[in-house]
């Protein structure tokens, strides 16, 4: 019992229309841990997490969560389960406290114990001040903290969160990273995706690198560090507007970044056939910038980390 | 059911926040009443006081009108991420619309009775009795479930709130092509057809006659069998409906 995954994939397929998504997802996580899906936009994180969270059936493969088949054991596994999604699912027009009430109404808890449940979570997610406030009136970050408790009330034993750091400024992603901490002390299982591997690296136990719909490298944070990159580059940029294109485009390669310097750090085996390689494809986006050499990218080479 | 319980009294706390949406569905009809007996009466010849004849139309104007307001808050639903999380708890399409329409029902219940109250106010002065008034609140009750549940399906089909408020234009017209405003008579013949076997024009008769203490003849049944038909296949469909859009 104790050594079976909290999470398993065997072979995950999707597609939608013409367009496959999943391409043969295999996946493994620990009962207690935190584990981290890595990828760009377009990866096919969320259909990852959607299917895990049986709420689109996959193609082909099989998932079980929990110890329940996600297909022919679909009500058992949301019972064991929560759902943060990447958009949030509270309503505006309740406050704080209705929406945690109704979600402990809705996961079974009594009147009395879910009004309970929902002041045990504002005090522990730092909302009581703002308890009795519509959701519309939250900032970015509150409204996320209030969406992960909106999925604890029920106590699941594994927790899916995609991107629940997305959109928020370094201090509320700061804050949600200690939250998440938190969750694992309780022993439940926690699944999350990232763009980030440094979110990544902060949080999760272990890495399943996804891209094109596919696994393309997994392990524990440090390994894969260093299986990526033994070397990295970093490019310091003149402009938000050049650092900010190139992040976008470098997507999962991205090792570091330093917004207050405009400088980013890319994965390399430290070769010079590499770095030249890596320099060539940054190059026809930077065409509009080359042109002013004070926003030209600098390069230096240093090694990991 | 429980969850449909929490779910109805979720969405009453949305509209209870949107007060513009439920005054603006109770204010339309009002006006139109007023228009109607003010501006319009003097000309048209029913046989009756015009504010009489008139009440029941604009009854089912203001059930109508409110209760497609559903298409909206299902699609305002669909478009979050709220859905995704109650299907992760567990709860199914059934009770998640059954709680829009409950909610609908109830809102457009109070509505209903609030409009009435102001047709007292302009001289309207029905001849029904106790049962006849159980009767025209029971046949008010069936339409306001079948059209909340009819644009239920609505908003499941639209893409956006905006798409959803279309079904509202459509339950605002569907009273004037019958016997609500004036008499089907009085209409161009090409019109008779279909203005005398629409849906609208049995329960605006049924109303019509139980108030003024008439005949009724088939139109209570055909009310009932309009609307118990189309809460039918609206209830079908939207478990079809809601199995595609979330699948
Ligand atoms: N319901 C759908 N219909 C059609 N295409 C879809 C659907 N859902 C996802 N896709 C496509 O599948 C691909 C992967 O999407 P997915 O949302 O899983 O990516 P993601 O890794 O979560 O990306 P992001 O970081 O942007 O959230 C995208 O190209 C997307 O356009
Ligand atoms: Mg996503």
């Amino acid at each position: 019992m104790a050594h079976r995954p909290a999470i398993e994939a065997s072979g995950l397929e999707k597609s939608y229309g013409a367009v496959k998504v999943l391409r043969g997802v295999d996946l493994s996580v620990a009962p207690g841990s935190v584990f981290a899906l890595l990828g760009p936009n377009g990866a096919g994180k969320t259909t990852t997490v959607r299917i895990l969270a049986t709420l689109t059936p996959p193609d082909a493969g099989r998932a079980r969560v929990a110890g329940f088949d996600v297909v022919a054991d679909r009500r058992r596994v949301r019972r064991a389960i929560s759902l943060t999604g990447q958009y949030a699912a509270v309503d505006e027009m309740q406050t704080g406290e209705e929406n945690l009430r109704m979600m402990g109404r809705l996961t079974r808890l009594g009147r009395v114990e879910s009004h309970g449940r929902a002041r045990e979570l504002l005090e522990r997610f730092d909302l009581t001040g703002a308890a009795r406030r519509t959701v519309g009136t939250y900032s970015g970050g509150m409204r996320r903290r209030l969406d992960l408790a909106a999925g604890l009330v029920g106590h699941p034993e594994v927790i899916f969160l995609d991107e629940p750091t997305t959109g928020l400024d370094p201090r509320s992603r700061q804050a949600m990273w200690e939250v998440v901490k938190g969750l694992v002390t309780d022993g439940v299982t926690v699944f999350l995706t990232t763009q980030y591997l440094e979110e990544a690296d902060q949080l999760a136990d272990r890495v399943a690198v996804v891209d094109g719909g596919r696994v393309v490298a997994e392990g524990a944070p440090a390994e894969l560090k260093e299986r990526v990159a033994g070397q990295r580059l970093d490019l310091v940029f003149g402009d938000v507007a050049a650092y900010g294109s190139v992040a976008r485009q470098l997507g999962v390669r991205l090792v570091w970044s330093d917004a207050d310097r405009l400088t980013l750090g890319v994965a390399t085996d430290g070769s010079a056939a590499h770095v030249r390689a890596l320099l060539d494809e940054i190059d026809p986006s930077a065409a509009p910038w080359t042109a002013s050499p004070c926003t030209a990218p600098r390069s230096t080479m240093s090694s990991w980390p | 059911m429980s969850d449909a319980i929490v779910l109805t009294g979720r969405t009453i706390r949305l509209s209870r926040r949107n007060l513009d949406a439920v005054l603006t569905a109770m204010l339309l009809p009002i006006l139109l009443m007023l228009v109607f007996v003010y501006f319009f009466g003097g000309a048209i010849h029913t046989g009756t006081e015009y504010v009489t004849y008139v009440v029941p139309g604009v009854m089912l104007l203001c059930a109508g009108f409110g209760s497609a307001n559903t298409a909206v808050t299902v699609t305002n639903d669909m478009a979050g991420g709220i859905i995704d999380r109650f299907r992760s708890l567990d709860i199914g399409g059934t009770p998640i619309l059954a709680g829009h329409v409950a909610a609908s029902v109830l809102r457009n219940t109070v509505a209903t009775a609030i409009v009435f109250g102001v047709a007292f106010l302009i001289g309207f002065r029905p001849a029904a009795g106790p049962l006849d008034w159980l009767a025209v609140a029971g046949i008010l009750l069936v339409f306001i479930l079948a059209i909340s549940w009819l644009s239920a399906c609505f908003g499941l089909i639209a893409r956006s709130p905006e798409a959803a408020g279309g079904f509202t234009f459509l339950m605002m017209f569907l009273p004037y092509p019958s016997s609500a405003f004036v008499p089907i008579d009085t209409m161009p013949g090409w019109l008779h057809g279909f203005a005398e076997h629409q849906p609208v024009t049995p329960v605006i008769e049924a109303l019509r006659g139980l108030l003024l203490d008439r005949p009724v003849g088939d139109s209570a049944w055909q009310a009932l069998v309009w609307c118990g038909g189309i809460l039918a296949v609206a209830a079908g469909l939207s478990g079809v409906l809601f199995r595609r859009r979330t699948g």
